[in-house]
C-alpha cells in the first residue's frame, strides 16, 4: 500500500506555502467567471418571481425583443409554470450590455394567479397551512433512535429540558453563481464558477441532451460557494440556450439578491430537547423531536445525538417544506445546527449539576482523538482558571466568559485521477480535473508533485479548473484534498519512475540506485545531475503519465474542538467575540499556511452564523427582505476574533480534509461562553442583541 | 438604472433651474442616489451632478465653522476644529459606514439621504414612500424601525450626522429660485404625517449650500454614541447625540437627539429637563434616560430599541459626567 514519507523525510509537504496563485489573485491577473469575456459575448438578465407561490398565466415579451440591443429572450425557463418561491426564474434576456438586458427583463409583462404560501416554518406545520406541493404534505416525519430510552430516563437523576432555534444562512460567497456560455458548432464551453467542473459538464449535458463530450466546463478560479455550487444551476442552463438562441456567448451572472434567494441555503431547525443524566454527569437518556425547513427542497436535516453516544437516544424529525429556495448542502450541513442544541443542552446539564462542563463532555465524548483534544484546547485558553468563575458572575455591565464545543466530519474522498507531464526542457506540468473552492488547490497539488520528484514547488505548474482534464469530483464534503493529494503522490511517482529509467539507462545503472532530491537526480556511487540535465535525457520525447488515487495516502473521520471567549454588554446585548481556540484534526498536512487559513475562514463563517447572518422572510407577501448585503449581515473586519489554530495532525492517517469541520462548533462555544458570561442562555440564532437584551431582561 | 442626461452645472445659481421642474436628482456624493437609480427607486430624466460647485466644498472658520454641503464625512470626522469644538460631530461622522464611503459620501448628502427600510429599498415593494399605500413594516419585519413618531410610514432617519449637528445647533443655508434662507436644522427634517415622499423641508428647487455651526461656549460638553449590530458597517439602529451647557458641575442647558428610532432626528427636551439644574449623577442620568424613551411605541419586533435607547443615553450622559 502507498504512504507518505514521514514529515522529517519531506521538504514540501507539511511546510508553510504560501498559495503559488496568490500574486495572481491579489493584482487581479486571476480571472474568475466573472471576468471572462469572449470575443461578442453578450449579458444575460433574468425575470424572476415576485411572488412565493403562483401559476404562470402568460409571458409576453413583445416589448423586449423589440428593444434595440436585445438579441434573445426565453419565455420557456419554467419547468412547470408553479412558482413555488419568489425569486424562481420565469424569463430570461441576453442583451448587447448589461443596462440593456435590464432594461428589457422590466419590459416583459407576466400574468400571474397568485396562490397562498407559506414561508417560515412555523405558518408551513399549522394544520390546514397551504400546501407547497399540491400533491404532498409540508411535513414529513421520520424517527430514529437505539436503546431503551424510558429506562434511561427512569435510571436519570436529573433531567433538562430545553427548546432551541436556528435561523436560514444563505451561502453568500465573494463571487455570486454564474456561467458564460459559448458554442462552436454543436460544441458547448462553459466558465462556471463552480465548485464541480466535472459535475457541472455531467448535469450539463443531461440538462441540455447533448453528448458530455461535447461540454467542456472551465473555472480557473473562483469566489467561494459553500456547497451551493456542486452542480449546473439552472443558470447555467439558461446561459447555454441563451447564447444558442443569440448565436454568441452569454454571460450569466446572478445578482447578489438572486444568490440569496435562489441558489441555496443551510436550513433553519426548531429543536426541542430532553437528556437525562446521572448526579456525576454520565447521560443516560436524550429524546428529541426536531423541525427543519429546506424551502421547496423539503429537508433540513438535523443529525441529532451529535457527536455524542448515549446508551439511549431517540429523534423524532420532520422534515418541512416552505415556499423559499431550496436549502443546499453547506459546510458541514445539519451539524452547526445539531452542534448548537446539543452543545448547549450538555453545557446545561453540567452546571445544572454543579459540575465541571469539560469534565461532563470528556466523560460523554467517546472519541479517542477528541478526548485529547478537548484538554489540549482547555490549556490553551486557560479553562482550569475561567471555570473558577460562575455564571453571570462578573461585576459591571460588560462581562467575560468562555465556552466549548465540539466538531466532527467523516471526509475521506476517492476517485482523483491526474496527468503529469515532464518536458525535456525541466518543466514539470500537472493536470487534474479538480477545482480550487478557495483553498489553495494549486498549491496542494504543486507541494505533493514537488515532493516527490524532489523540486521546490515553483517548479511544477499545477493545471486544474477544466472538464477535459482527468477527472477528479466535485470540491464538496471536505474531500478535495483526500481524493486529489493521492492521486497526485501517485501519479509523480510514476512520471519519476520514468524519468528514472531514462537516467538509469543513460548511465548504465539500475533505477532503484537513484534518488530525486533538492532539484538533483543523485546515484549511490555519488554521481550526480542536475534536474534539467536528467531532462534533457529525454531528446526529443516527453515524459506523459497518468495516476490515480489509491488507498493508503488519505483518511476520514475528523474530531476537533473549540474554546470561544466573548464579552457581553449587558446594556446594549452586543456580543463581542474576544477570542477562538481551535483544535482542529487535520491528518498529515500538506501546507499548515492553507491549513491554518481554512481553520480560520470556517470560525470566521462561524461567529458570523453565531452573531449576525439569518435569511429575513415576510410571511406576508412571502419574499426575503433582506436579499443584500447590508441588511444580511455577514462578519467583517472588525468582528473578526483572535483565532488560535492548534493544528491536531496525526501524519500516519495519510490527508484528510479540513474546510468543513471547524465551522461547526463555534456558534455553540459562542452561545455557552455567553451563558457562561452572563448566567443567561441564548437558545435561537443569531444571538443579536434583541434576543440577548430580552434573554436578560426575562432572566 | 433607467437612462438619464447627467448635467454639472459650475454656479450654484444655476442649480435650482435644473431641478425645480422636479425632474431632476442632486448627485454628490452618489453613495446612496445611485443604489436608488439601480434599484429603479429613483428614476430621474436628469442628474445633477454638483461636484464642480467649489463654494460648497470646505470648512472654513466664521462666527463659529461653516462647512460646505460637499465637505466629505472624511474631512468633518478629520478636521480639528471639529474634533476640538465639536466632538459629537466629528464622532458621528466618524462613526458613518465605511472609510471608503467616508470618503465619497457628503454632509449635505448624508443630511438628505432617504430613508433605509427595506421595503422602501426593494423595488417589489410599492410602499407609502414611494406614493403607494401601504406601510409593509406595520404588520411586516420591523426590528429596524421606528419606536417613535411613526405613522403612516415607520421608517427611521438614517443619519448619523444629523443628531449630533441639530444637537449642536447648526443651521442650514439653502439655495433655491427665490435666493437663499437659513433654516435650524432642528425644523429642517419632516416626519411622515407632515411629508411623506420626503424626510424634509427642501422645496423641489432648493438644495443646502452650507452648514453653519454656532461658536460653543466654553462650558459645552457634547459626545455621540451609535450602536450597530455590525460594527464594520451598518447603520445605526440606535444613536444619541449630546450637547450640554455646564455651569460648574451642573447642568445649565442643552440638547438631546436620538437617532435611528424615529423617521427624523428625534429631539428630547424631556430628557435634558430632567437634567437642568443638577450634577450629572447616576439619578439624573437615569431620569433623563428614562424621560428619553417615555412615550415611545414599539412595533412587534424592535421593543428592544427602547431599553437599548435608554441604556446608551446614560452610557453617553456618564461619559459627560
Amino acid at each position: 500500500m502507498a504512504s507518505w514519507k514521514p514529515y522529517t523525510e519531506m521538504t514540501v509537504v507539511g511546510s508553510r506555502q504560501p498559495r503559488i496563485d496568490g500574486p495572481e489573485k491579489v493584482t487581479g491577473r486571476a480571472k474568475y467567471t466573472w471576468d471572462q469575456r469572449p470575443p461578442g459575448m453578450l449579458y444575460g438578465a433574468l425575470l424572476t418571481s415576485p411572488y412565493a407561490a403562483a401559476k404562470l398565466i402568460s409571458i409576453d415579451a413583445t416589448k423586449a425583443r423589440a428593444l434595440v440591443g436585445v438579441h434573445a429572450v426565453l419565455t420557456d425557463v419554467h419547468p412547470t409554470g408553479n412558482v413555488r418561491f419568489a425569486g424562481e426564474y420565469v424569463a430570461a434576456v441576453a442583451a448587447v450590455d448589461k443596462q440593456v438586458a435590464l432594461d428589457a427583463v422590466a419590459l416583459i409583462e407576466v400574468k400571474w394567479n397568485e396562490r397562498s404560501h407559506v414561508v417560515t416554518l412555523w405558518d408551513a406545520i399549522e394544520e390546514g397551512a397551504p400546501r407547497v406541493f399540491a400533491d404532498q404534505e409540508n411535513v414529513k416525519e421520520n424517527d430514529r433512535g437505539e436503546g431503551d430510552v424510558e429506562a434511561g430516563f427512569a435510571e436519570a437523576e436529573q433531567i433538562v429540558e430545553a427548546e432551541f432555534f436556528t435561523q436560514v444562512q444563505t451561502h453568500s460567497p465573494l463571487e455570486t453563481h454564474g456561467s458564460v456560455a459559448a458554442w462552436e458548432g454543436d460544441e458547448l464551453t462553459v466558465w462556471d464558477s463552480t465548485q464541480a467542473v466535472h459535475g457541472v459538464r455531467e448535469g450539463l449535458a443531461k440538462a441540455l441532451e447533448m453528448p458530455a463530450n461535447k461540454v467542456r466546463v472551465i473555472c480557473q478560479h473562483m469566489g467561494g460557494g459553500f456547497g451551493a455550487k456542486l452542480g449546473p444551476g439552472a443558470y447555467t442552463v439558461i446561459a447555454a440556450k441563451l447564447a444558442q438562441a443569440a448565436a454568441a456567448p452569454v454571460q450569466l451572472m446572478l445578482s447578489r439578491k438572486d444568490q440569496h434567494l435562489s441558489v441555496g441555503n443551510r436550513p433553519d431547525s426548531w429543536q426541542k430537547l430532553k437528556l437525562g443524566a446521572t448526579k456525576d454527569g454520565r447521560c443516560t437518556a436524550f429524546e428529541c423531536t426536531t423541525w427543519g425547513s429546506g424551502g421547496i427542497g423539503g429537508r433540513g436535516g438535523v443529525p441529532q445525538p451529535y457527536v455524542y453516544q448515549f446508551p439511549a437516544w431517540k429523534q423524532k424529525h420532520h422534515n418541512v417544506a416552505t415556499n423559499t429556495g431550496g436549502a443546499r448542502a453547506f459546510r458541514a450541513p445539519g451539524r452547526p445546527q445539531a452542534c448548537f442544541a446539543m452543545e448547549q443542552i450538555i453545557d446545561e446539564m453540567a452546571w445544572t449539576l454543579g459540575l465541571d462542563p469539560l469534565e461532563v463532555r470528556l466523560l460523554n465524548d467517546g472519541n479517542e482523538t477528541r478526548q485529547a483534544q478537548w484538554k489540549i484546547g482547555a490549556e490553551r485558553i486557560d479553562w482550569q482558571r475561567w471555570r473558577q468563575r460562575q455564571p453571570g458572575a462578573g461585576a459591571g455591565p460588560i462581562k467575560r466568559g468562555v465556552g466549548m464545543g465540539a466538531s466532527i466530519w467523516f471526509t475521506g474522498g476517492r476517485g482523483t485521477k491526474a496527468q503529469m507531464d515532464i518536458l525535456s526542457d525541466g518543466t514539470v506540468e500537472v493536470r487534474c480535473g479538480t477545482q480550487d473552492i478557495g483553498t489553495g488547490t494549486r498549491t496542494l497539488i504543486a507541494a505533493v508533485a514537488a515532493e516527490e520528484l524532489g523540486l521546490p514547488i515553483e517548479a511544477v505548474q499545477a493545471r486544474i479548473g477544466d472538464s477535459n482534464f482527468p477527472f477528479s469530483g466535485g470540491s464538496g464534503g471536505s474531500t478535495t484534498a483526500p481524493s486529489v493529494a493521492p492521486a497526485i503522490k501517485v501519479t509523480a511517482e510514476n512520471g519519476k519512475a520514468e524519468l528514472a529509467a531514462v537516467v538509469a539507462r543513460h548511465l548504465g545503472i539500475a533505477t532503484t540506485e537513484l534518488t530525486f532530491d533538492g532539484g538533483t537526480v543523485r546515484t549511490a556511487s555519488g554521481q550526480s545531475l542536475s534536474w534539467r540535465e536528467a531532462c534533457a535525457l529525454l531528446g526529443a520525447t516527453t515524459i506523459s503519465v497518468q495516476g490515480e488515487w489509491q488507498e493508503g495516502l488519505s483518511g476520514s473521520n475528523v474530531a476537533g474542538c473549540q474554546f470561544a471567549e466573548v464579552e457581553v454588554d449587558t446594556e446594549t446585548g452586543r456580543i463581542d467575540v474576544i477570542k477562538v481556540v481551535a483544535v482542529a484534526d487535520c491528518g498529515l498536512i500538506v501546507d499548515r499556511l492553507t491549513t491554518e487559513s481554512q481553520v480560520n475562514g470556517a470560525i470566521i463563517q462561524g461567529v458570523s452564523y453565531a452573531l449576525l447572518e439569518e435569511r429575513v422572510m415576510d410571511a406576508d407577501t412571502g419574499r426575503m427582505v433582506n436579499a443584500d448585503f447590508e441588511n444580511y449581515k455577514i462578519l467583517g473586519a472588525l468582528e473578526v476574533p483572535e483565532i488560535d489554530v492548534i493544528l491536531y495532525d496525526q501524519p500516519e492517517r495519510g490527508v484528510i480534509g479540513i474546510g468543513e469541520p471547524p465551522t461547526i462548533p463555534t456558534s455553540a462555544a459562542v452561545a455557552n461562553a455567553v451563558f457562561h458570561a452572563t448566567g443567561v442562555r441564548l437558545r435561537e440564532l443569531p444571538m443579536t442583541p434583541d434576543k440577548v437584551l430580552a434573554a436578560l431582561e426575562e432572566a | 438604472m433607467r437612462a438619464f442626461d447627467l448635467v454639472s452645472p459650475t454656479r450654484l445659481q444655476d442649480v435650482s433651474s435644473l431641478l425645480e421642474d422636479g425632474k431632476g436628482q442632486i448627485l454628490a456624493g452618489g453613495t446612496d442616489l445611485l443604489d436608488r437609480l439601480k434599484e429603479r427607486i429613483d428614476q430621474p430624466e436628469r442628474v445633477v451632478d454638483i461636484n464642480g460647485l467649489r463654494e460648497l466644498h470646505g470648512i472654513t472658520n466664521g462666527v463659529g465653522l461653516s462647512l460646505g454641503s460637499l465637505t466629505t464625512i472624511a474631512d468633518v470626522a478629520e478636521d480639528g476644529r471639529v474634533r476640538d469644538a465639536y466632538t459629537a460631530l466629528a464622532e458621528a461622522a466618524a462613526s458613518v459606514a465605511t472609510p471608503q464611503l467616508r470618503n465619497m459620501g457628503t454632509l449635505g448628502g448624508n443630511l438628505c439621504q432617504r430613508p433605509r427600510c427595506w421595503y422602501y429599498r426593494s423595488n417589489d415593494y410599492p410602499c407609502l414612500k414611494k406614493g403607494g399605500h401601504e406601510c409593509y413594516a406595520v404588520s411586516g419585519r420591523n426590528k429596524y424601525h421606528a419606536i417613535f413618531g411613526g405613522g403612516p410610514s415607520y421608517i427611521v432617519h438614517p443619519s448619523d450626522t444629523a443628531p449630533a449637528l441639530i444637537a449642536l445647533g447648526a443651521e442650514l443655508e439653502i439655495h433655491g429660485a427665490q435666493g437663499e434662507r437659513m433654516l435650524a436644522l432642528a425644523d429642517f427634517f419632516q416626519g411622515p404625517r407632515e411629508n411623506l415622499l420626503s424626510e424634509n423641508a427642501l422645496g423641489l428647487d432648493e438644495l443646502i449650500a452650507r452648514i453653519y455651526l454656532p461658536k460653543p461656549k466654553a462650558s459645552t460638553r457634547s459626545t455621540f454614541l451609535k450602536f450597530r449590530e455590525k460594527q464594520s458597517l451598518d447603520f445605526a439602529v440606535s444613536s444619541v447625540a449630546v450637547a450640554l451647557e455646564m455651569d460648574g458641575e451642573s447642568v445649565r442647558d442643552g440638547r438631546i437627539v436620538l437617532g435611528g428610532v424615529a423617521p427624523i432626528p428625534w429631539s428630547v427636551p424631556a430628557a435634558v429637563e430632567q437634567l437642568q439644574g443638577r450634577t450629572l449623577s447616576s439619578a439624573a442620568i437615569d431620569d433623563a434616560a428614562a424621560a428619553a424613551v417615555e412615550g415611545a411605541r414599539p412595533l412587534d419586533e424592535n421593543g428592544f430599541k427602547v431599553t437599548l435607547t435608554r441604556n446608551l443615553l446614560r452610557r453617553a450622559l456618564q461619559q459627560l459626567a
